[in-house]
């Protein structure tokens, strides 16, 4: 005898608590503390910070323990936390020609003013497993050096004095923010990049490929990456000056591209450009070349109807919330739309059933 | 937990929203662009309809949550907690009792009153969207009322099949001007469109809010010589024997053997509480599921 499904609200409750426990793990095991998270999983908070749009180191290594280590999951508590900030004002742009580098490099020149510093990167390590970090996790220091602390400009801008690169409009108009408006297209820059910036890496990194392999080639050199810490200041009502409020850990990525020039640009090179929270050096990158592509109608290219070039493609895309929840609905009940398509394939079938039916007689 | 708003939203967001439905309202079927904001939730989850009824609800309503006709099935579950949880108002599983009542894929049996509004949850808001993949495009179709291409898809399915090959999100013209998608609905809730109460719809990810107002003149697409047709399953429902009513298909054996119930859960307590019985109904018990 079939008694009406109940008990939706006892299940989900039971899912839970179950799911808590499976966070946890075997108890025997110690349980990981949030500052081990922040400290040690550093790169994954930083993604959380950057995709999740919020720079708060302790809530995103939270969030990570709480989705027990499902990124895209700690990033959708973030956003859901985020949104329910106030929001007190806006601070100033922050001056990343100030950046106090940990790391920066350019594959454009050899050496420039502030030099080409590695800083902590997997670039040039051998991809072989440490066992020994399996045992033992201490870490021998690493050497220093005294350094005065000197100027570290823009590798463009050495190529800016030329006139050899595209200069940028300047304009001091507050950008359209992506989260507080509808986007609606056509998107200008700083739109696409706040998009790109909280963007899924994945994603980006899949677009950024794609031009490299040819949809949409546009021949980019790093003319600089760039990673550190800079000041963010804001102008408080009832002063005459701009208050530090705190710092911020970016990455920014310049590139240089070639260009031949089109019907309104002489041959110069041009820019793209990636800023991104935290250690997040793949993510700037990437960020950098779908930022050129999107650039396309701007400089006079051609559109070769690449998927990077897509200013409403990549948008619409782009955010891993959007689209892992779209995905994942398709989990929920749908049975009163295939009941409703049962009915019509059954229908269907029954009159090309009897239409051949026919046919044969 | 830490205090939020009254239904979560803060007041400056439930503003925008109002306005929006508002516009919404004046210009029936219209698709207008919201800020969604992220809620605690998934987006394709029910976000828009969340939002719209968080911004519609005072402390003083009751609400009704469905899904698939039903009170009891997960996401309702889940999205009915979230209100008393944020909101604190009360809840109830019965129609006539609701003053607010969120929805996914289904219209209530039971025809509602001017006094009541029905919020539906929107997955993709435009019904021109799998003709045609961008919304720029979209818009400018909707602007021109450029809506051949619609009717082209329909004659294609009729040329093809015999019949319009769309059972559920079935396409309605409203007062004549905007085509409007009534969401994944299945097509005989369609002529229920034209009703008393307040109609909403969101969609969160999609970013729009469209209405209809009360008595608002909802047609669906069709051709002289094709009209459109309500189908439902051709049985009557096994617990409360309603002949009328959308059913679900129930798997009741390993044999294919299957048996019909109302999607409209309240609808048949309703029926089985007033001593309608089905085929394989038993006589109504409270609670007795």
């Amino acid at each position: 005898m079939y008694v009406a499904v109940k008990g939706g609200e006892k299940a989900i409750d039971a899912a839970h608590a179950w799911l808590a426990e499976e966070r946890r793990g075997d108890v025997s095991v110690t349980e990981l503390s949030v500052a081990q998270i922040r400290e040690q999983m550093t790169l994954a908070v930083n993604r959380v910070m950057a995709e999740g749009s919020l720079y708060d180191p302790d809530l995103a290594a939270l969030a990570i323990k709480q989705a027990r280590g499902d990124l895209i999951e700690a990033i959708f508590l973030i956003r859901a936390y985020r949104t329910t900030l106030p929001r007190f004002g806006a601070t100033r742009p922050v001056e990343t020609a100030d950046m106090d580098c940990i790391r920066r490099v350019s594959a454009t020149f050899k050496d420039a003013p502030g030099g080409q510093v590695l800083g902590p990167t997997f670039d040039y390590t051998h991809r072989l497993l440490d066992f020994k970090l399996a045992a033992d996790g201490t870490v021998p220091e690493a050497p220093t050096r005294e350094t005065e602390p000197a100027p570290v400009p823009h590798i463009t801008e050495f190529l800016n004095k030329e006139g050899l690169i595209q200069s940028e409009p300047q304009s001091d108009t507050a950008p359209r923010d992506l989260t507080r408006e509808p986007l609606e297209l056509p998107a200008d820059r700083a739109l696409r990049l706040q998009s790109l910036t909280r963007g899924d890496e994945g994603f980006i990194l899949g677009m950024a490929y794609s031009t490299q392999r040819g949809y949409a080639r546009n021949h980019a050199f790093v003319g600089e990456l760039r990673i550190g810490t800079c000041a963010v200041e804001m102008d408080i009502p009832e002063q005459s000056f701009a208050v530090e409020i705190g710092e911020v850990e970016l990455t920014e990525c310049e590139t240089v591209n070639q260009f031949k020039g089109s019907k309104v640009e002489p041959p110069q090179f041009t820019r793209g450009y990636g800023l991104v929270f935290g250690q997040t050096e793949r993510k700037a990158i990437s960020m950098a070349l779908v930022d050129r592509a999107l650039r396309w109608k701007e400089l006079g290219e051609d559109n070769a109807g690449a998927p990077a070039q897509d200013e409403e493609f990549v948008l619409y895309h782009a955010d891993n919330i959007q689209a892992t929840g779209f995905l994942e609905h398709i989990k929920l009940p749908h049975y009163v739309d295939f009941q409703s398509e049962l009915e019509l394939v059954r229908k269907m079938r029954a009159d090309a059933m009897g239409a051949l039916q026919e046919a044969a007689e | 937990m830490q205090e939020y708003n009254f239904a979560y939203l803060d007041e400056q967001t439930k503003r925008m929203i109002r306005r929006a439905i508002l516009k919404g309202l004046a210009v029936p079927g219209y698709q207008v662009p919201f800020a969604s904001r992220e809620m605690p939730m998934p987006y394709g989850w029910g976000t828009g309809g969340v939002q719209v009824s968080a911004a519609v609800l005072m402390p003083e309503d009751v609400m009704k949550v469905i899904d698939q006709g039903a009170d009891d099935t997960t996401n309702a579950v889940s999205i009915r907690k979230f209100f008393e949880r944020t909101a604190g108002v009360d809840t109830t599983e019965r129609t006539s009792d609701a003053d607010v009542i969120q929805t996914r894929h289904r219209i209530p049996e039971e025809a509602l009153r001017e006094d009541q509004i029905l919020v539906y949850q929107v997955p993709i808001p435009e019904p021109l969207r799998f003709l045609e993949p961008r919304e720029t495009e979209t818009r400018k179709m909707h602007a021109l009322e450029e809506y051949g291409l619609m009717h082209v898809k329909l004659y294609e399915d009729i040329a093809r099949n015999g019949a319009i090959a769309t059972a559920y999100a079935y396409p309605v013209r409203v007062e004549g001007r905007y085509v409007m998608d009534p969401s994944p609905i299945p097509k005989f809730d369609n002529p229920k469109l034209e009703m008393a109460a307040i109609q909403l719809f969101g969609a969160g990810r999609e970013q729009r809010i469209y209405a209809l107002p009360p008595y608002c003149n909802v047609v669906s697409l069709d051709f002289e010589d094709y009209p459109f047709e309500a189908s439902k399953a051709d049985h009557a429902c096994d617990l409360c024997g309603c002949e009328t009513s959308y059913l679900d298909e129930v798997i009741v054996d390993d044999a294919g053997g299957r048996m019909f119930v109302c999607s409209d859960t309240d609808f048949c307590r309703g029926r089985r509480a007033a001593g309608h019985i089905g085929v394989q109904g038993t006589p109504f018990e409270e609670d007795a599921a």
